[in-house]
C-alpha cells in the first residue's frame, strides 16, 4: 500500500538490482543534503546570498534550539542532531512527491537514527561522568536502587522503540491514508491530506530532534 | 474464512479505541497549553516545544495501535496455520 508507481523500484528493475527501496531512496537524499551543503560551501560570503540566505537561518534556529534546551554543552552535538533533522525533513518531504519513498516509512531507516541516538547518550553519559554515570540509574536514594534500575533500563530500553515506531508509523500512517483516499476519489480528496503530510513531515523531524536533543542531555546532567 | 474476518474486525476496533483514548489526552493536553498561552503570552515558545514533546509521546500510543492493527491486516503471523488449517 505505497504509491503504485515508484521511480527507483522501476530502476532497479531494468537493472535487475534488489537493493530495497528504503536504501536507494536514502542514498538520494543523502546525495541531495552533501550536493547543497558542497554548493552552499563553495562561496560562503559575510553579507550572504540565495541558497546561503536560505540555510542559515535554518541553522541558525537549530543551534539557539540546541543551546536553549541542552544548555552550553550541548553545541558539541549540533553536527549529529542538525544532522539527523536534515535527512528526516527531506525524507519526510520527498514523500509528497509522486513516484518517491520516504525512507522514513521503512522500520530499518528508523531503527538506525533512533540506536545511534540511544548509543550516543551513553556513550556520552559515559565520557562526561565516568563509572559515576551508573548513578543515573540508581535514583535518589541507595537503598531504592533494586527497585529503580529495573525500571530505568526498561525506560531507556524503551526509546528507541518508541523513536523507531513513533517516525514509522506517522510516515507510513500517512502514506497509507494517501493511496486509500486515493483509491476512492482521485480527484481533489487527497489534496488535503496531503497538505496534512507537510505539517507531519515537519513535526515529527522536530519531535524526533527534541527528544534527542533531551535524551543526551538527561545522560549530561549530574544524577540527583 | 472466518479468522480473516475477525482480524479485520479487531484491527478496526483496536484503532477505534486507541484513537478515542489519545484524542481526549491530546485535547486535554492542548486545551492546558492554550490557557496556559492566554495567561502568559510570553512563554508561548516554550509552552509551545513542551506541549509539541507531550503531543508527541500521547501519540505514540496511537502509532503502538495502528503498527498493531498494520501486523494483524498486513503480517499476521497466524496466516500460515490458519491457511494450512483450511486446506486440510
Amino acid at each position: 500500500m505505497i504509491h503504485p508507481f515508484i521511480f527507483f523500484e522501476w530502476l532497479e528493475h531494468q537493472l535487475h538490482l534488489h537493493i530495497g527501496n528504503h536504501v536507494t531512496y536514502t542514498w538520494l537524499v543523502m546525495a541531495l543534503l552533501i550536493l547543497v551543503a558542497l554548493l552552499v560551501k563553495r562561496n560562503i560570503k559575510t553579507v550572504p546570498t540565495g541558497l546561503q540566505n536560505f540555510l542559515e537561518p535554518v541553522i541558525d534556529s537549530i543551534e539557539n534550539m540546541i543551546e536553549e534546551t541542552m544548555g552550553p554543552k550541548g553545541k558539541a552535538y549540533f553536527p549529529l542532531i542538525a544532522t539527523i533533522a536534515f535527512f528526516i525533513l527531506v525524507s519526510n518531504l520527498i514523500a509528497l512527491i509522486p513516484g518517491f519513498f520516504p525512507p522514513t516509512a521503512n522500520l530499518n531507516t528508523n531503527a538506525a537514527m533512533a540506536l545511534t541516538v540511544f548509543a550516543m547518550t551513553h556513550i556520552v553519559g559515559l565520557k562526561e561522568h565516568g563509572i559515576g554515570y551508573f548513578k543515573h540509574f540508581c535514583g535518589p536514594v541507595i537503598w531504592l536502587a533494586p527497585l529503580i534500575v529495573p525500571i530505568e533500563i526498561v525506560g531507556h530500553l524503551a526509546r528507541p522503540l518508541s523513536l523507531t515506531l513513533r517516525l514509522f508509523g506517522n510516515m507510513y500512517g500517512h502514506e497509507i491514508v494517501l493511496m486509500i483516499f486515493f483509491g476512492l476519489v482521485p480527484f481533489i480528496v487527497p489534496l488535503p491530506m496531503m497538505l496534512m503530510g507537510v505539517l507531519v513531515a515537519f513535526i515529527q523531524t522536530f519531535v524526533f530532534m527534541l527528544l534527542a536533543m533531551i535524551y543526551i542531555a538527561g545522560s549530561l546532567e549530574e544524577a540527583h | 474464512m472466518e479468522f480473516f474476518a475477525w482480524c479485520v474486525v479487531a484491527a478496526g476496533i483496536g484503532m477505534g479505541l486507541g484513537s478515542f483514548g489519545t484524542g481526549i489526552g491530546q485535547g486535554l493536553a492542548i486545551q492546558k497549553a492554550v490557557e496556559g498561552v492566554a495567561r502568559n503570552p510570553g512563554a508561548s515558545g516554550k509552552i509551545m516545544t513542551i506541549m509539541l514533546i507531550g503531543l508527541a509521546m500521547i501519540e505514540s500510543l496511537a502509532i503502538y495501535v495502528f503498527v498493531v492493527a498494520m501486523i494483524i491486516l498486513f503480517a499476521n503471523p497466524f496466516t500460515d496455520t490458519v491457511v494450512q488449517m483450511l486446506s486440510k
